[in-house]
């Protein structure tokens, strides 16, 4: 590596890092997404420059095509995504540098074919097929549930735990045959291959509600496979970024699992589909009476309320309704109602995902309130209207040990002097547990979709 | 001992705790826009598929590299743009609608 290149490199990184500390508080973050580019710029323009002279004849054509394709795939997916779909996209693009990560390290072993690897050369290239095919695959199947082409439930099925273990003690011993012994090729490619199974096999089992903290784990997994191709290669500038990458997205999968209230063991061990299959058969054929009420009626209740708390939750997204709950917001302020958004730490379906939502709809910024900073404000309110949202006001979370969710930290939905949920049924919300709110005598639901209720609930309140 | 294996590995060392210590007081708000953002920064394996791919030869090389660099530059793109998307939402309620009136 020459001295210019370490140089660029050297900046590159510097501006990475830049990136990140400025995505981490909201007036610079825009700015920070831009530094960090503005880095990758600079890395994979002086990669091609460095390169000129290298460059085979299908050299230039696949690096000018796969460039040209992947711009486009990746633009297009960017630009056309709705908001609400952007768990799955941070997943499909993690999943493509997974991917890519592990192609790299597997190029780089099959130039070493039938030799003894050398170790500092085998262990990282053998560690990036091996994490960089857990994280493709397991991606794309995150992407699949949350994109609902396969069920969000945890597909579970008997011994799953053993057959994961002994897939990943297959994958460690393969990777130790071939860095002790010698690396074929069909050896290589076997680790790749068992390495996208248990992608697969791992993520299946994950409920849907704790996909994204899945996906930050692979982001976090993508970060390592990509610094340790940057061993296998030598490389400053793939271990820079891709270590940073590891440690800040082990870091913030920590965060999240934190604000869900559950420890990441629990999550990825399966204890979520285990408590629910032992509880799971009452759930589903409740049939307590609930009280529903007409737009009429809830539309005047909110009309003469003094305070009302919206509780925004992945209904309401689903229903395209951020829009119509603005309005809603808008004519009940204009009565002299004060108006406030409790936003749960995981509304959506990430955390902060809500706020993106509520931001598309102009929703304004003082109006949304975190958790703790509403949660003593319930007791005031006359009218809590939860939106589109289950798990997250789910007592059940505060007072049933047994429960699944016991221990995530809910909104205190539960002490309003009157809670009103817009909801298409009483079905339980994404983690399959049943609400006892519902069926509390201080509850009324409006049945129907979402924007619709909130349109009607609008013009229910201008009259009024 | 490889000193420069193990100057490589005083890299990692290092970034590791820069990794920790740069993000350990991010707002919830912006996990999800974090998230992404730092799923483009790893896209900088582009730059290890292009090392590989430029000079590839072996029809094997040729198919890897080309698969490679399509992966990762979806990465990098797709990532750095639909982060862009994102934050540009978070402001006021007036450069909102213009954010808007740009698509």
């Amino acid at each position: 590596m020459t001295i210019m290149t370490s140089l660029v490199y050297l900046l590159a990184a510097i501006l990475f890092i830049l990136g990140l500390k400025f995505l981490s508080s909201p007036r610079s973050a825009r700015r920070g997404n831009w530094i960090a580019a503005v880095g990758m710029i600079l890395a994979v323009g002086w990669t091609v420059v460095m390169l000129r002279g290298s460059f085979t004849l299908a050299g230039i054509i696949i690096c000018l095509m796969g460039i040209v394709i992947g711009g486009v795939i990746g633009v297009i997916g960017a630009r056309l995504l709705k908001m609400t779909a952007v768990p799955q996209m941070v997943a499909l693009f993690n999943g493509a540098g997974g991917g890519a990560a592990a192609l790299v390290a597997m190029a780089e072993l099959l130039k070493l074919t039938d030799r003894h690897l050398a170790f500092h050369i085998g262990f990282p290239s053998v560690f990036a097929v091996a994490i960089g095919g857990i994280s493709f695959a397991g991606s794309l199947i995150a992407f699949a549930k949350l994109q609902a082409l396969i069920p969000g439930t945890p597909i579970t099925y008997p011994g799953q735990q053993v057959v994961n273990g002994l897939l990943g003690l297959v994958i460690l011993a393969l990777a130790f045959f071939l860095l002790a012994m010698t690396s074929p090729a069909v050896g290589i490619i076997g680790l790749l291959a068992l390495a996208l199974v248990l992608g697969v096999t791992f993520v299946l089992p994950i409920g849907g509600a704790d996909t994204p903290v899945v996906i930050s784990l692979l982001n976090a997994l993508t970060g390592l496979a990509v610094a340790a191709s940057g061993f296998a290669l030598n490389n400053f500038a793939l271990i820079m970024a891709g270590t940073l990458v590891g440690a800040s997205g082990t870091l913030l999968t920590r965060l999240m699992s934190n604000a869900l209230g559950r420890s990441l063991g629990k999550i990825l061990f399966g204890a979520f589909g285990q408590v629910r299959a032992s509880t799971g058969a009452g759930a589903g054929v409740d049939t307590r009476p609930v009280r529903s009420g007409s737009a009429d009626d809830i539309g005047t209740m909110l009309a003469y309320a003094r305070s009302v708390i919206i509780v925004p939750g992945y209904g309401l997204a689903v229903a395209q309704g951020q829009h119509a709950l603005r309005e809603l917001a808008d004519v009940l302020g204009k009565r002299g109602v004060e108006v406030s958004y409790a936003i749960h730490p995981v509304a959506g379906r990430m955390p902060g995902h809500m706020n993106v939502l509520l931001a598309e709809a102009n929703v304004p910024y003082e109006q949304l309130k975190e958790m703790d900073e509403i949660n003593s404000q319930f007791k005031q309110a006359d009218v809590a209207l939860v939106v589109g949202a289950n798990d997250v006001v789910n007592p059940a979370a505060r007072n049933s040990p047994g429960s699944p969710i016991y221990g995530m930290p809910i909104l205190n939905v539960d002490q309003a002097r009157t809670a009103v949920f817009l909801k298409r049924s009483t079905r339980p919300g994404f983690a399959g547990v049943e609400n006892d709110l519902l069926y509390d005598p201080r509850t009324i639901i409006l049945f129907g979709d979402a924007r619709e209720s909130l349109t009607r609930l609008a013009i229910v309140v201008k009259a009024a | 001992m490889n000193v420069q294996l193990v100057v490589l590995f005083t890299y990692f060392v290092l970034a590791l705790f820069i990794g920790f210590e740069v993000i350990s007081k991010v707002p919830t708000i912006l996990h999800t826009p974090l998230m992404s953002g730092s799923n483009a920064i790893h896209g900088v394996i582009l730059v290890g598929a292009l090392l590989l791919a430029a000079s590839a030869q072996a029809p094997t090389e040729v198919v890897l590299g080309f698969v490679a660099v399509v992966l990762a530059t979806t990465n990098v793109v797709g990532g750095f743009v639909v982060t862009d998307r994102m934050l540009a939402m978070f402001k006021g309620p007036r450069s909102g609608e213009e954010a808007r009136r740009e698509e």
